[in-house]
């Protein structure tokens, strides 16, 4: 009875059947077909291409718009997420603020700005923006409010709040705060180049135009250099090459072809498009302007919005309870006490190349390989983020002071790691969970069919209000997933425990790479 | 907790909406360097995009010789801008990124009700009367025919892109018309979208999709290519006729390049006689067009719901 908060309680047994009757109750209504009939062959060509990649055919620029994107739009986000941070707690508007656009997924955004500031680098920049702000603001905050306040209590009466935050608070918070931000950089890189799958001229782009054409083994050495880019990010992000960084990125940014024409395109874009059909030039004083909208928004709820959701729900069930199982079985390869001093720093590359790839292009690949169902989609979010789950776990799993009697091999890890890190477990998974569901929304670009299938169709029709209903209903499904999972752990009491990525455990020993 | 509770409580509402407005000033940031990236003095270039409906390599062939032919023959710069999707290629063109594109039938209908003023200027000779073939995977056992393969329901589909005239529009209206009441759908085991033409071939070549509708000029180049295996897939059916590709242009090319400058775009498109140029298009010349032309596939867009 050592130490309470790692002990099992009822709770959790009762909290994981629930989750994985749930999963198991979606598996029976997924769609798991596989629809090709050569996937093997296909994942060997590329599987080829990693291992013979094809340097000289990649195009630079692409990987330097990728990391300008990516400085820019985390600088600007994180910049503003510390601004917010400041009123985060006592002001309801900006947590809302903040919540609404952080539930929009980086390419949702990067597709409405498109309509207005074409594909350009204002596009891209502002699309990892955005979002990254509603998280750095959210996050930050908690970090200050985690923070000592020995400091603060003994300012003087009547300091304001900015003096109070400078001279009290940050120095307290600032090495968590940019371990965080170093975290969010990885992140950005990450979506970055996800972007180029929409058409912004990142890495994706040239990824998607080398696979698409069995270019495998350009597309392999795109790879390669991406986790090479965040595999070495400790050394070139540094604060003395910040500045150089940030400056580099705002003159390397790719010039605007063509300028579209902004002031006119936002008047229409919220003037026009994105006004409902309905309500555009109508009588607002009317009843019958509003029977009209009822009679446009319905057969959008009930044909698209419901079977959305709930496959976008499906999806992020299955998926994160194989998320949970995949990095139970995986987290060991990186603990000391079952990988062994050789096997563990494998076990850590192989996970950090997982958790490298981002979860679309993992999908995309999966979806070229396997058809468009729901099985490439599970594959590639439970891939991605088991590698993330497991990594950490693997920390833990290093930091557990165990007797010197304790056993080993399977007995330890069933009877004294699993049971002692299963609360840390759960309060990852929670945590991820409202991640992996607005990623399971995205997914739909790719054809499997969940919220972001009926978006892509909306878009392609040009209807952009029916795209914003439903990348608003995309929101608010992920604010209540986020609800709901801060419910349950608090109600496990699970919700001090750390689930960021850069927690505020001191982890002992340094990164793989 | 902190001294004056009230005092920081205005202040950070203060100091919310400022960060508030710091967030909303990040949108107003970006266009300033549109501008200046664009040449103070000398005519702005002129931008094309084209619908991205076959391999890529075949797309930066044509367009950029059709960059090099338009800037000698207007004294215009003439740049091309690659997108990725159907209706990025819309959306470039009604925000103004673009003044000219090689629209679809479909994706051009769109794009001239955005863009009030903008005008259909060239198709190609073939667009006149496009047609889409239905194709088959050979372990289907279907057979070529004249009449509309109704042996097709229950089988897996595959369009080409969702906004794809040949691939899409044509084929769903054909389909509704030989199975009334019903939606792809409800005909289909399973439906999925390609993407553009030449993945349609390959999704229906590998079994992946047993039957598949596409671009018969893209079928004609990928077949010339080699790169159809004509004993795993085959057309089995022959649509009629319908109208499809043309170039569009903005109204506003005039403001920028002068009086006439529509006439003077549409003159060098048709006289296009270079066989190199020509080739990759699968067209054999561009022939004048107006947006009269392209009046029957609203139609068909309004009756399979794909219009408002």
């Amino acid at each position: 009875m050592r130490s309470p908060a790692f002990l099992p309680r009822p709770g959790y047994a009762a909290v994981s059947r629930w989750f994985l009757a749930a999963a198991l109750t979606g598996l029976l209504v997924a769609d798991l077909q596989v629809t090709t009939l050569h996937p093997l062959a296909d994942l060997a060509r590329l599987l080829g291409g990693l291992i013979r990649p094809d340097f000289p055919a990649v195009e630079g620029w692409s990987v330097v718009y990728t990391v300008a994107f990516a400085m820019l739009g985390v600088g600007l986000g994180a910049g503003t997420g510390l601004l917010l941070a400041i009123p985060f707690a006592r002001s309801r508007t900006v947590r809302l603020a903040c919540a609404g656009v952080r539930a929009v997924h980086e390419l949702f955004w990067a597709l409405l700005l498109m309509q207005v500031f074409g594909l350009s680098a204002t596009t891209g920049v502002l699309a990892i923006a955005l979002p990254y702000a509603g998280i750095c603001a959210k996050v930050y905050a908690e970090l200050i409010e985690e923070a000592d306040l020995a400091a603060v209590r003994v300012l003087p009466a009547g300091t304001g709040a900015v003096s109070a935050f400078l001279y009290a608070r940050l120095p307290e918070v600032a090495g968590r705060m940019r371990d965080y931000t170093l975290y969010r950089l990885e992140c950005g890189l990450r979506s970055s180049l996800v972007l180029g799958f929409i058409g912004l001229p990142t890495m994706g782009f040239a990824f998607e135009s080398a696979f698409r054409q069995g270019r495998y083994a350009e597309a392999g050495a795109l790879l390669l250099i991406f986790y090479a880019l965040i595999g070495t990010r400790r050394l070139w992000v540094r604060a003395r090459t910040l500045p150089l960084l940030l400056v580099g990125s705002v003159l390397a940014l790719p010039p605007t072809v063509g300028s579209a024409a902004i002031g006119p395109s936002l008047a229409r874009f919220l003037g026009h498009d994105i006004v409902p059909a309905p309500l555009r030039d109508a009588a607002l004083a009317e009843p019958e302007t509003w029977v009209r909208l009822w009679s446009w928004l319905r057969p959008i709820l009930a044909g698209q919005v419901l079977p959305g959701t709930a496959q976008t729900l499906i999806l992020a069930q299955i998926a994160l309870v194989a998320t949970a199982l995949g990095a139970l079985v995986l987290f060991p390869l990186t603990a000391r006490r079952f990988a062994g001093p050789v096997g563990r720093p494998l076990g850590r590359v192989l996970l950090v190349v997982v958790r490298s790839t981002p979860e679309y292009v993992l999908a995309y690949l999966g979806l070229q390989l396997l058809g468009p169902s729901m099985l490439p989609a599970i594959l590639a979010l439970s891939l991605h983020n088991a590698g993330i789950v497991a990594y950490l776990m693997g920390r833990h799993a290093d930091a557990i002071p165990y007797r010197a009697d304790a056993p080993r091999g399977l007995d330890l890890y069933a009877y004294e790691t699993v049971p002692r890190l299963y609360g840390q477990f759960l309060a990852y998974l929670l945590y991820r969970w409202e991640l992996i569901l607005r990623e399971s929304a995205i997914f739909g670009i790719l054809g499997v069919t969940t919220l972001g299938f009926y978006v892509d169709a909306a878009i392609s029709e040009l209807r952009l209000d029916v795209a914003v209903v439903l990348i608003a209903a995309t929101a608010l499904v992920t604010v209540a997933v986020d609800a709901l999972s801060r419910a349950l752990r608090r109600s496990l009491r699970i919700d001090a425990l750390p689930t960021r990525l850069s927690g505020p455990q001191p982890i002992t020993g340094a990164e793989p790479t | 907790m902190l001294g004056s509770k009230r005092g920081s409580k205005r202040e950070s509402g203060w100091l919310g909406r400022l960060a508030l407005g710091a967030l909303a000033a990040l949108a107003g940031a970006g266009p300033v360097r549109a501008q200046e990236t664009a040449a103070p003095k000398a005519l702005p270039p002129l931008v094309f995009t084209g619908i991205p409906d076959q391999d890529e390599s075949r797309l930066v062939e044509r367009f950029g010789k059709v960059a090099a032919y338009l800037e000698a023959k207007l004294g215009v710069p003439v740049r091309y801008i690659p997108v990725k999707s159907y209706p990025a290629a819309v959306t470039a063109f009604t925000n103004g990124q673009v003044q000219l594109a090689w629209f679809g039938g479909f994706t051009g209908v769109q794009a001239r009700k955005a863009v009030p003023g903008a005008q259909a200027i060239a198709q190609g000779a073939e667009d006149a009367a496009f047609k889409t073939y239905l194709i088959a995977n050979a372990a289907t056992g279907l057979k070529p025919d004249k009449a509309f393969p109704k042996d097709i329901a229950g089988k897996t589909f595959t369009f080409g892109a969702r906004a794809s005239t040949s691939g899409r529009l044509m084929p769903e209206y054909f389909i509704r018309q030989a199975f009334p009441g019903q939606s792809p759908e409800q005909v289909f085991a399973r439906v999925g979208f390609s993407g553009d033409h030449s993945r349609t071939i390959q999704l229906v070549q590998s079994g992946a999709f047993a039957v598949g509708a596409v671009d018969y000029s893209v079928w004609d180049l990928d077949a010339k290519a080699g790169k159809v295996d004509r004993q795993a897939v085959s057309v089995i059916w022959e649509s009629p006729a319908f109208p499809d590709y043309q170039w569009t242009v903005r109204g506003d090319v005039e403001q920028t390049y002068g009086a006439g400058f529509t006439e003077r775009l549409r003159g060098a498109l048709v006289g296009i006689t270079d066989p190199a140029i020509l080739e990759p298009f699968g067209r054999s010349k561009f022939i004048p067009v107006t947006n009269a032309a392209y009046e029957p596939l609203v139609a068909v867009g309004r009756s399979t719901g794909l219009l408002d």
